[in-house]
């Protein structure tokens, strides 16, 4: 709590501690009214002070200004009634306890998403020719600097890594708990805590540039982007007041008249008295807070989780979606080449592939390399000598005095005498590239390499399906058969095949013909921003560091695991039922409140209850969807 | 032109009217005010001085909401 809400606490404390005691006393007359108004001006002065500038400045719809006619109007139908002051009073403790909830409440909200922020890095230490480090602002920072990072700092600009080995936390920025090991040569992210080694990072971008600055600029921005929902209690609010107002004017004089003119006794008192409860209600905070605070507790959230939603009518639209399109290629694929499967004949499958790394030891190839990386052993001391690339089939090489031939099988019908090539029922009906090895002539099995789906791919499409999304769909500039193999295996309804970039664009268009619900493309951001931007919401994943996936998309995904679609799903579905609840709870029991107090039944109880209650519930309420 | 500032407001709805003011303010384009950010960024017309034209909207805004702020 600050300073002013500690004021305003002792001033409630001190005011119904007061009230208490009065309330107990006998005193009666004008006395009573004078020992009553010390405690209402304890706890009301400055909403009286604001009041009457409201005045000033011809604000009549002022709510300072419409809780002092209210309270002031009930005094006054004490000191002519039966000298209850206590009602007028209480009406403005409660009214100052409910603007004391709100504040702390939005403070906390705002401490929780402070903190999401505190990844700012304050200094740079800058190395210059001697050796030297200088504690630098990132900001004064040049690109192709050479910056320290010392162990527990935080790296505070993008660049890449040209000393030292480390490995980095990177929660703040993915919501990915283990670390991330790197040395010499690799990229890095400002954000990231280094943990363990001293780095030394030559600088990619300048400060403003780096992803720690962007990251902190969508969350400050998100906010500004207002949501259908925020939007419709902007406009009821501007309306709500003045009819409310009217409303009270109109029940304070036309009963009254209308009695009068009838011949029976007009009753004044009561008929104002009831007007008085409906200023006491006419105040549409509740939902002026407490909608703009559910998506912002929606928003950190999910920014705590590592999705960045930019801003909150993007969170309103996600929790539409009805269809979600992906593309396969970095998406729900890594996007790099993988062995999948290995089908040896006779010997391990262990040898195999020792065959098949050895032999391409020295090649470049993205094909050597994973087989190389799927071996992970070749420093073993074997020797591989006479190496022969034969262009358009692999490669053949003599290991441990072996002849070992891998390749395709126009290679396996020259090298292999003695058999015929079998032919693989499962790899066939497999997309990817089949390597096939033989071992001195004889033929020793195949290896099938292949784009691999991420682990979560499928367990990701089966949540969406589970938070309501209806139809899922891949777009790939695959063959058919690799792009229904992958589609089949992942569950998607739809898949559309030998797409060439731009044609995404018009698949996109055309999904979202006779479309009710939100269409949600999901990318890498790599090449198909324009998609992105395309779609009714682009999701890029994995895009920190590319600016142009960033600028494209709505939602950012700062890793690359498509469970957090479904998880951004989640949330947003969670913020806007909150949202709804907010909304149909709070004009419910206003207008509730509102009927009863024009028909006698509600008194300036209930109207408090309407106004103060009502925010109290509808901003705890809010601070719900941070869990 | 557009500038972000910092402000201070206390009530949600004080932070709608101010945005309200701001809109309605000479010089300009579009206002949108970040409750709770706590700021304000405001859109200039062309050819405008911000420097001046903030000035104005700090006024209208004083006269919605007299304890608002804004900080330029």
């Amino acid at each position: 709590m600050n300073k002013k809400q500690k004021t305003v606490l002792f001033r409630i404390l001190a005011a119904a501690i007061l009230l208490l005691l009065l309330s107990f006393s006998g005193v009666k007359g004008v006395l009573r009214l004078l020992l009553f108004l010390i405690p209402y001006f304890i706890v009301g002065y400055d909403v009286l002070r604001k009041a009457v500038l409201g005045i000033i400045h011809r604000q009549p719809f002022d709510e300072c200004f419409l809780m002092t006619v209210a309270t002031l109007g009930a005094l006054a139908a004490g000191f002519m009634g039966d000298g209850d002051y206590l009602e007028a009073v209480a009406v403005m403790l409660f009214y100052q306890t409910g603007e004391l909830f709100q504040s702390y409440a939005v403070d906390r909200s705002r401490k929780s998403i402070a903190d999401l922020m505190d990844i700012a890095p304050e200094y740079a230490y800058v190395k210059d020719e001697d050796g030297q480090l200088t504690e630098t602002d990132p900001e004064d920072v040049e690109i192709g600097t050479i910056i320290a990072v010392r162990p527990g700092d935080r790296i505070p600009i993008d660049g890449i890594v040209r000393k030292g080995s480390s490995s980095l936390d990177t929660a703040a920025l993915t919501g990915e708990s283990l670390p991330r090991d790197v040395s010499a040569g690799d990229e890095v992210i400002s954000g990231c805590i280094n943990k363990s080694g001293f780095l030394e990072i030559e600088t990619t971008r300048e400060f403003a540039d780096s992803t720690v600055s962007k990251v902190l600029e969508l969350i400050e921005d998100a906010g500004s982007r207002k949501s259908r929902s925020e939007n419709f209690i902007a406009k009821f609010s501007r309306i709500y007041t003045p009819a409310v107002v009217f409303a009270a004017m109109a029940l304070a004089l036309i009963p009254g008249t209308f009695l009068l003119l009838t011949g029976n006794p007009p009753m004044w008192g009561t008929w104002i008295y009831r007007a008085l409860i409906f200023l006491v209600i006419s105040c549409p905070c509740a939902l002026v807070v407490s909608i703009p605070l559910s998506f912002f507790v929606g928003i950190g959230s999910a920014g705590k989780k590592g999705i960045l939603v930019k801003g909150s009518n993007y969170l309103e639209a996600l929790s539409e979606a009805e269809t979600v399109v992906f593309d396969k290629t970095g998406t729900l694929t890594k996007g790099v080449f993988e062995v999948s499967c290995i089908h040896p004949e006779k010997i391990s499958e262990d040898e195999l592939l020792h065959a098949a790394a050895h032999a391409e030891r020295y090649s470049n190839h993205p094909v050597a390399v994973s087989l190389r990386n799927a071996y992970g052993k070749e420093a073993d001391g074997c020797s591989v000598s006479d190496v022969e690339e034969i262009a358009g089939q692999g490669i053949r090489a003599v290991v441990d005095g072996h002849v070992v031939c891998a390749g395709n099988e126009k290679l396996m019908e020259s090298s292999v005498k003695t058999a015929e090539i079998p032919d693989c029922n499962h790899c066939r009906n497999h997309p990817g590239t089949l390597i096939h090895i033989s071992i001195d002539g004889i033929y020793a099995g195949h290896v099938l390499i292949s784009d691999v789906v991420k682990p979560h791919s499928r367990q990701a499409i089966a949540e969406l399906k589970r938070e309501g999304v209806r139809e899922t769909v891949m777009l790939t500039g695959d063959r058919k058969k690799a792009a229904e193999s992958v589609a089949a295996e992942l569950n998607i309804d739809r898949v559309f095949y030998g797409l060439l970039p731009q044609d995404k664009v018009l698949k996109i268009e055309e999904l979202m013909k006779d479309k009710k619900g939100r269409t949600v493309f999901v990318g890498d951001g790599i090449n198909d921003a324009p998609v992105l931007s395309r779609a009714d919401l682009g999701i890029a994943m994995g895009a920190m560091g590319s600016d142009a996936a960033i600028e494209a998309a709505d939602i950012v995904l700062m890793d690359d695991d498509p469970l957090k679609i479904a998880e951004a799903i989640k949330i947003s579905g969670k913020t806007l039922r909150i949202v709804k609840e907010n909304i149909w709870f709070s004009i419910g029991v206003k207008a509730a409140c509102l009927i009863l107090g024009a028909l006698g039944i509600a008194n300036m109880w209930t109207a408090v209850f309407a106004d103060v209650g009502v925010m109290i519930l509808a901003v705890l309420n809010a601070a719900r969807s941070r869990r | 032109m557009k500038k972000s500032y910092k402000i201070e407001v206390d009530c949600a709805n004080c932070a709608q009217k101010m945005e309200d003011a701001a809109k309605a303010t000479k010089g300009v384009k579009d206002a949108v005010v970040n409750f709770m950010m706590l700021k304000m960024k405001v859109e200039f017309e062309e050819g405008s001085d911000p420097g001046e034209v903030i000035k104005d909207v700090e006024k209208n805004c004083k006269a919605v909401e007299s304890d608002c702020k804004i900080f330029y």
